[in-house]
């Protein structure tokens, strides 16, 4: 009964927004193009929610999130180009170069494995020098976005051919909605019907508690850290084929629009609590949110103000619930 | 007489539980008052009311013969009441004098500076006038627990209290630290000073309480001076009921050894520590506190590794480099903290009782949630936990179904061998019993069981053998029908004097 409470507010939010947008702008907001595009620009920040829950239950937090989505976009990118054949110059210059799909294909693949991979390195510091989530990753968030900038000197990766990802079908429906649908299947599924799911509930409810009942508590921290790379791997794949090139801007404060998805869900700062469907929820909100305000003119400065305070009072709404419970 | 504290026919109800139905109580200047009951009696209740926490719904309180109302914890402060909760309440980062004087600091001549010296002559003076022996210019954070609680005293000294009420306060004192405070509490008294004083450890009550007051389901069950009044009466107030068997009969029948420790030695202190453990015995682990028989549990349970020694399972060798090893073994560790390294306090009961048991419940991979229910529920009524059902946060249960709940797990584990360390601390006498039928019980499966206690009866009361541990070292093998506590205690604290 608790946790349906917990998410009837985000949930009500979200109502609410659809209905105030629907009711000021019926004519742009009320399409089915206009919807259309909310969830495809959702599939981004909804999938890398997905795996920030598992950070955030856990206790954790990923600020790197972001600057590893412009990395893995100039990785994935790069290895596409060079699996079809161009030469360095080419590449770095920004030359049209025609893409095989063998090539697409394992450039997405490899955009991935290294988002694993930056992901593996974050739980590893993390648990092996016993630092801070928040220390580790806010020195990795600034180490990525650096290699970044210096892989091609600033400049992006041009992939024009690479579109499947962005206006791609899959059946009637757009391929990065098909994706974010999956991924979060494959996530609720993990969380809530195997004993991973519970233990990463376990290490972030009680760290030592888990550890006395068994639980290797690195191995499930490092574990979480790449499987949320790996989620930001994908998503770097799909805004690089949205742009047709990877920015090595890419991403610059995205990290808080997926925390603040999580927390708006109702996950717990301090660990232990959170579902799925609450980020799902979480995650159509800000969406819908920035969408109807750009629709009314409203500028991406005000935007991140209304995001912000919305953040502070979903926990304090949190707050106040585990007080009145306790 | 002056000082006299009386509550007269307090009533307080929490929505539809009657939690005091009509309290009078009595408390003169110049004594300890024991306040004893089971968890739930309405102790507390009764002292957050004379605290101010609460509003009484009807009842009086009387201080010094006039009638006084108190509206918030303030009032109650400024009465000179003064509580010392299990928690304290103190600035860990600053210095003994500034938290004494936090908020009413002395100042000097010039604005916004403070007048150290004169603040710090004022702790000096005042330790001295009371006894106490403290460092004024030490930072909290650095103070033993013990330490920690004379500071609150001081702090209460210092504003006029005069009425303190003690709430558990040895609980996580050591032997000496707890001796410590015995005295300074009959110094208090000698100074016309009210103490209240609340504990589960009869013994304490025994030595230290004037006059005692037994609650029971929210009434008083029975009031007399302590002369008057012998342990047993107080316990069988408690719970309404004789205890004459207190602890459950057992047959002792130990089988072959199950568990060997062979000369352990880790870095938390402890040294050539060699026991063996049959199936179907319980031993007794005792000493004082701080000798070195949570870090003994701790190194067979694989939580810190030795630094040398050995463990055999059933004359086989066997390595235990972690708890998950430990488990899978069929070894359990029941800690003397639950909320600490028990439990998920804030996950659902049911989750806290499956989660090392996935494998054993035929759940490797994937969980089966409705059947996850059913073992739940059927392991609950196996240790009868009293729950609404698997799903409640295992912080809404009591302390003695929590620690049920643990039981079950490591049933549930189908543990050959479960370590207690103190496994009856912080829960009420009705459930302290159904803990040592459990026991019992599982001894009489043919488990073995290590059992840690500090208190001396339930070791007797259960167990085969005792052990004694003694500044990190296993001092004494006894067994237990050919011993006696004053025996126990002296392996256990004969050296402690010449320290």
């Amino acid at each position: 009964m608790n946790r349906f409470a917990k998410q009837l507010l985000p949930f009500c939010s979200l109502i609410f927004i659809i209905s105030l947008w629907s009711f000021l702008e019926p004519d742009n907001f009320l399409s089915f193009r206009n919807f259309s595009n909310v969830l495809r620009r959702s599939s981004i920040n909804g999938i890398m929610a997905a795996g920030m829950t598992f950070v955030i239950i856990a206790a954790g937090i990923d600020l790197s999130v972001g600057s590893m989505l412009a990395l893995c976009g100039m990785v994935g990118s790069a290895a596409m180009l060079f699996l079809s054949g161009a030469s360095w110059s080419q590449i770095a210059g920004g030359n049209y170069v025609p893409l095989t799909a063998s090539a697409m294909f394992w450039g997405t693949v490899i955009g991935v494995l290294f988002g694993a991979l930056c992901g593996w390195v974050n739980g590893t510091l993390i648990t092996r020098l016993k630092l801070a989530p928040f220390i580790v990753t806010l020195g990795t968030m600034s180490i990525f976005r650096g290699i970044t900038y210096l892989m091609n000197d600033g400049k992006p990766f041009a992939v024009s051919d690479y579109t499947f990802l962005d206006i791609g079908t899959i059946g009637p429906f757009p391929a990065s909605v098909v994706i974010l649908v999956l991924v979060l299947a494959a996530a609720a599924f993990l969380l809530n019907y195997t004993p991973f799911g519970r233990y990463v509930y376990a290490v972030g409810s009680n760290p030592e508690t888990a550890f006395h009942v068994g639980i290797n508590v690195p191995r499930i921290l490092t574990v979480i850290y790449t499987l949320t790379g790996a989620c930001t791997g994908l998503a770097a794949m799909i805004t690089t084929s949205r742009a047709s090139s990877a920015q090595p801007t890419a991403g610059i404060s995205l990290e808080l629009d997926v925390i603040a998805a999580v927390i708006i869900g109702g996950c717990s700062p301090s660990g232990g609590r959170g579902t799925l469907t609450g980020t799902i929820i979480g995650t159509l909100l800000i969406s819908f949110l920035r969408n109807g305000l750009t629709l009314l003119d409203i500028s991406t400065n005000v935007q991140l103000v209304v995001i912000g305070a919305i953040i502070v009072l979903a926990v304090t709404a949190d707050q106040l619930a585990t007080k009145r419970q306790s | 007489m002056t000082g006299e504290l009386q509550m007269r026919n307090i009533v307080k109800t929490f929505g539809p539980v009657k939690a005091l139905q009509g309290v009078t109580f009595t408390a003169r200047p110049g004594t300890v008052h024991a306040l004893c009951g089971e968890n739930g009696a309405g102790k507390s209740t009764l002292m957050k009311i004379l605290a101010g926490v609460f509003e009484p719904d009807a009842g009086e309180i009387y201080l010094d013969g006039q009638k006084r109302t108190f509206r918030g914890p303030r009032d109650a402060l400024e009465a000179g009441i003064s509580m010392l909760y299990q928690e304290l309440d103190l600035a860990e980062d600053l210095t003994v004098t500034e938290n004494l004087f936090l908020g009413r600091e002395i100042r000097g001549r010039i604005p916004f500076i403070l007048n150290r010296k004169a603040m710090i002559d004022q702790t000096v003076q005042q330790c001295r006038l009371y006894g106490f022996d403290l460092n004024p210019l030490a930072p909290v954070r650095t103070l033993t627990t013990g330490q920690c609680q004379i500071v609150e005293l001081l702090k209460a000294l210092m504003r006029k209290a005069r009425i303190f009420v003690m709430d558990e306060p040895t609980s996580s004192l050591t032997e000496a630290e707890a001796q410590r405070l015995f005295e300074i509490i009959r110094r208090l008294r000698g100074l016309g000073m009210t103490i209240i004083y609340i504990s589960h450890r009869m013994e304490e009550v025994a030595r230290l309480a004037d006059e005692i007051t037994v609650l029971r389901d929210g009434a008083v069950a029975a009031s007399a001076p302590a002369s008057e009044m012998d342990i047993p009466t107080v316990v069988r107030h408690m719970v309404g009921r004789e205890l004459k068997d207190y602890y459950p009969a057992r047959r002792s029948n130990p089988g072959a050894v199950l568990f060997e420790a062979d000369n352990l030695k880790t870095a938390e202190g402890i040294e050539g520590i060699s026991f063996a453990v049959r199936a179907g015995e319980i031993v007794g682990m005792a000493g004082l506190v701080g000798a070195g028989r949570t870090e003994t549990a701790r190194a067979v349970f694989g939580i810190q590794p030795l630094l040398q020694g050995a463990f055999r399972w059933q004359g086989k060798p066997l390595v235990i480099a972690s708890p998950a090893d430990a488990i899978r073994q069929g070894i359990a560790y029941l800690t003397e903290d639950r909320k600490r390294s028990g439990l998920c306090t804030i996950l659902p009961a049911g989750w806290n009782m499956t989660l090392p048991n996935y494998p054993r419940i035929g759940m490797r991979y994937l969980l089966r949630l409705r059947k996850e229910q059913t073992v739940c529920e059927e392991y609950g009524r196996k240790v009868s936990v009293r729950w609404s059902s698997p799903s409640v946060r295992a912080a809404d249960l009591s302390g003695g179904n929590q620690q049920k709940l643990l039981i079950a797990r490591w049933l549930m584990a189908q543990s050959q061998f479960l370590i207690f360390d103190e496994p009856t601390r912080g829960i009420d006498v009705g459930a302290k019993r159904e803990v040592y039928q459990m026991l019992a019980d599982l001894a009489e499966q043919g488990k073995a069981i290590l059992m840690i206690s500090s208190e001396l009866p339930e070791l007797f009361g259960l167990c085969d053998r005792i052990l004694v541990m003694r500044r990190g070292r296993l001092v004494a093998d006894l067994e237990t029908r050919k011993t006696t506590p004053e025996e126990v205690m002296h392996y256990a604290a004969v050296e402690e004097p010449r320290r």
